[in-house]
């Protein structure tokens, strides 16, 4: 006992100095990096003139309105065959064995479907109140046209290698798809958006991830070093991507979605207790919709924090999800177009409003009594919640005004869609290394290891800059990819006339239902 | 010779060769033909990772490949040399369920299965195959021990 006491204490006393280090180093990095890339995240994020709403929101939510009166509605007219192609009533009985559209819709959700829906639907309503959950599920069905056109073109400009393997995403509907089409540029933006796939990854998709699975963590067990968290969450990542250990990602891909399936379970059990309640909680969000309920900046400011969240929790317009849909086995990539259309569906209409509607209905945004309006907390420039909470721990507390063991689950739901994520990214950013520097196993055991050591970095230190950096990148990544998604939004249509038409005519068969 | 076909719920496990075995002595003794089907377990609705999703193509051909040389090629010549008239299939799915589409597309008149099957936890839990057939087969069905 006392070896063991004396070996602790010896360990603690070699950890300080390394921590207190990593502490100066931190303080470096954030100095460097601020100086450095502060004009470029300032940039990104930068609001449009006389809002707080930043251009890249915008951007993207253009993006989706584009996308959606170009395809005519595609998200509402489409909806049905979604259902039915991941249902696999479409699918060829002889192609069994190979991905199957419901693989790669879960697998490309499992990406998205994490923080933004928890810890983002929490922020979205505590500043922008109840309307702000209208406007989100608004943006959320307008960006299902946006994913429906980069997944369509990821499947259609794939490679596919001699041994079987599938890359796609929009590298290669770039290179390709420009050069279809005649388009000088092709391979700079593919190089541009590859390396902002590659900072993205380590930065929001990974960094991000680890920091605030930790924050989750000490918050439900007590405060301890974030390195401890970070270095379990590196080991277990390094022994799935670079191990090769399969049956971890196997066992989070399985988990993970029923973490989400229990999430909404849970979100609807707690609607149904408060049955009498949901009447007025839609009346909430469509009054304060279009007169904020007394947050800051009225309509506008339930209406920028709507749209913001909703662009930031389902990567539409992103690129990502082009990457993980184009592996699916399809003759028609179109299908594929249809399916990834579910997914801002899923994340955002379904599992986002969830999470807003918890937390209006349980009460734990402050009332005045008087007015009905909520009561602005000027000094932290948001609602003024029961406890004074905000982001995920608002979406803990309201869970917890039903479930008082909430909050523990929350914490380990958290830490795995983190780590879902995490995996996924790995994947992205590994994906955009090899497109740069070429296939092979030394070049990609680099990535891995670089992915893995900030892991930690990111989970142990409060990084602001560098995060801040990270998802100026991923952003960043949306820039060129909303381009190239206007300059090649007409062989989508072409690909879905075609479609639709042999659809119509019997040519494309039904096998099922 | 009978027109009739016997289908073989072959699982491949060449230390069990008694299904196969007792099936060609039935298929002799009757002149029917044998269908050999061998289904590797797969469920559109598993869940995948990113690295999977990309290497599945690429592996469902590798496993074809390999099903059919070391299960199915080696049964059917066993089959060739004791004089029986034999066929093979390899699906992927649901064991249970693809025995059966295949029994009724090519009309066979009975089934065979070894007894042994799988013996995990979910087949415990489940059921397993030989009682998955023994209870929804449209035929008679022969449980070989």
């Amino acid at each position: 006992m006392f070896n063991r006491i004396a070996s602790l204490v010896a360990l603690v006393a070699v950890l300080l100095p390394v921590q207190a280090a990593a502490q100066g180093i931190d303080e470096t990095i954030n100095t460097i990096f601020a100086d450095y890339t502060g004009w470029y995240v300032a940039l990104i994020f930068a609001d449009l003139p006389g809002t707080n709403f930043s251009w890249i929101a915008l951007w993207l939510v253009v993006a989706a309105l584009v996308f959606t009166i170009y395809f005519g509605a595609i998200q509402l007219r489409g909806f049905a065959h979604s259902i039915s192609l991941v249902k696999g009533d479409y699918s060829d009985p002889d192609d069994a064995g190979e991905v199957s559209h419901f693989q790669a819709l879960a697998t490309a959700l499992s990406g998205t479907v994490g923080l933004g829906n928890i810890a983002g639907v929490a922020v979205a309503v505590g500043i922008g109140g109840p309307g702000a959950t209208f406007w989100m599920v608004m943006a959320g069905l307008f960006g299902m046209a946006t994913k429906f056109t980069e997944c369509t073109l990821g499947v259609k400009y794939r490679n596919e290698y001699p041994d079987g393997r599938v890359s796609g995403g929009p590298m290669y509907y770039m290179v390709k798809g420009f050069k279809e089409r005649g388009l000088p540029g092709g391979k700079v933006f593919a190089i541009l958006f590859c390396i902002f796939t590659i900072l993205g990854a380590l930065g929001g998709g990974n960094m991000f991830q680890a920091n605030q699975a930790h924050a989750q963590l000490s918050g439900v067990l007590g405060d301890y070093p974030g390195w401890i968290t970070g270095l379990i969450l590196a080991v277990v990542t390094f022994l799935v991507i670079v191990g090769g250990i399969k049956s971890i990602a196997q066992v989070t891909e399985k988990v993970v979605p029923f973490m989400g399936i229990f999430y909404v379970g849970v979100s609807l059990i707690i609607l149904l207790m408060n049955f009498d309640q949901i009447g007025w909680a839609f009346g909430r969000i469509f009054e304060g919709a279009f007169t904020g309920l007394g947050v800051l900046g009225g309509f506008t400011g339930a209406l920028i924090q709507g749209f913001r969240r909703a662009a930031f929790s389902n990567e539409a317009g992103i690129g990502s999800a082009a990457i993980a849909h184009s592996a699916v086995r399809t003759k028609e990539p179109v299908t594929e177009g249809y399916v990834a259309l579910l997914e801002p569906f899923i994340d955002t209409v379904v599992i986002c409003t969830m999470t807003a509607l918890v937390i209006v209905i349980t009460g734990v945004l402050n009332v005045d009594p008087e007015t009905g309006l909520y009561v602005w907390n000027a000094e932290a420039g948001r609602i003024s919640t029961a406890g004074e909470v905000a982001g995920v721990e608002l979406t803990s507390a309201a869970y917890a005004q039903a479930f008082s063991w909430f909050p523990a689950l929350l914490a380990i739901a958290v830490v795995l869609f983190a780590f879902s994520t995490m995996i996924s990214w790995s994947y992205y950013g590994l994906k955009a290394w090899t497109y740069m520097f070429g296939e092979g196993a030394a070049k990609e055991t680099i990535f891995k290891l670089i992915f893995c050591l900030f892991i930690v970095i990111g989970a142990s230190a409060n990084l602001g800059p560098v995060i801040d950096f990270s998802d100026a990148m991923l952003f960043s990544m949306a820039v060129v990819n909303v381009i190239a998604l206007y300059l090649l939004m007409p062989i989508v249509k072409r690909e879905l006339a075609s479609y639709v038409g042999r659809l119509k005519s019997g040519e494309i068969k039904r096998f099922k239902g | 010779m009978s027109s009739e076909t016997f289908v073989v719920a072959f699982e491949g496990d060449p230390d069990d060769p008694a299904v196969l075995d007792y099936a060609m002595i039935r298929a002799k003794a009757e002149g029917a033909k044998l269908l050999l089907v061998h289904v590797l377990e797969w469920s559109a609705y598993s869940f995948l990772t990113p690295q999977e999703v990309e290497e599945r193509h690429g592996r469902r051909k590798q496993e074809l490949s390999r099903a059919n040389e070391v299960v199915m090629a080696p049964a059917l010549q066993k089959c060739e040399a004791a004089g029986v008239v034999a066929d093979g299939v390899i699906r992927y799915g649901q064991v249970v369920e693809l025995i059966l589409e295949e029994t009724r597309k090519a009309s066979a008149t009975v089934i065979y299965v070894g007894r042994s099957g799988s013996q995990s936890m979910a087949a415990r839990v489940f059921g397993s195959v030989t009682l998955g057939l023994a209870q929804l087969a449209p035929v008679p069905t022969v449980i070989v021990p």
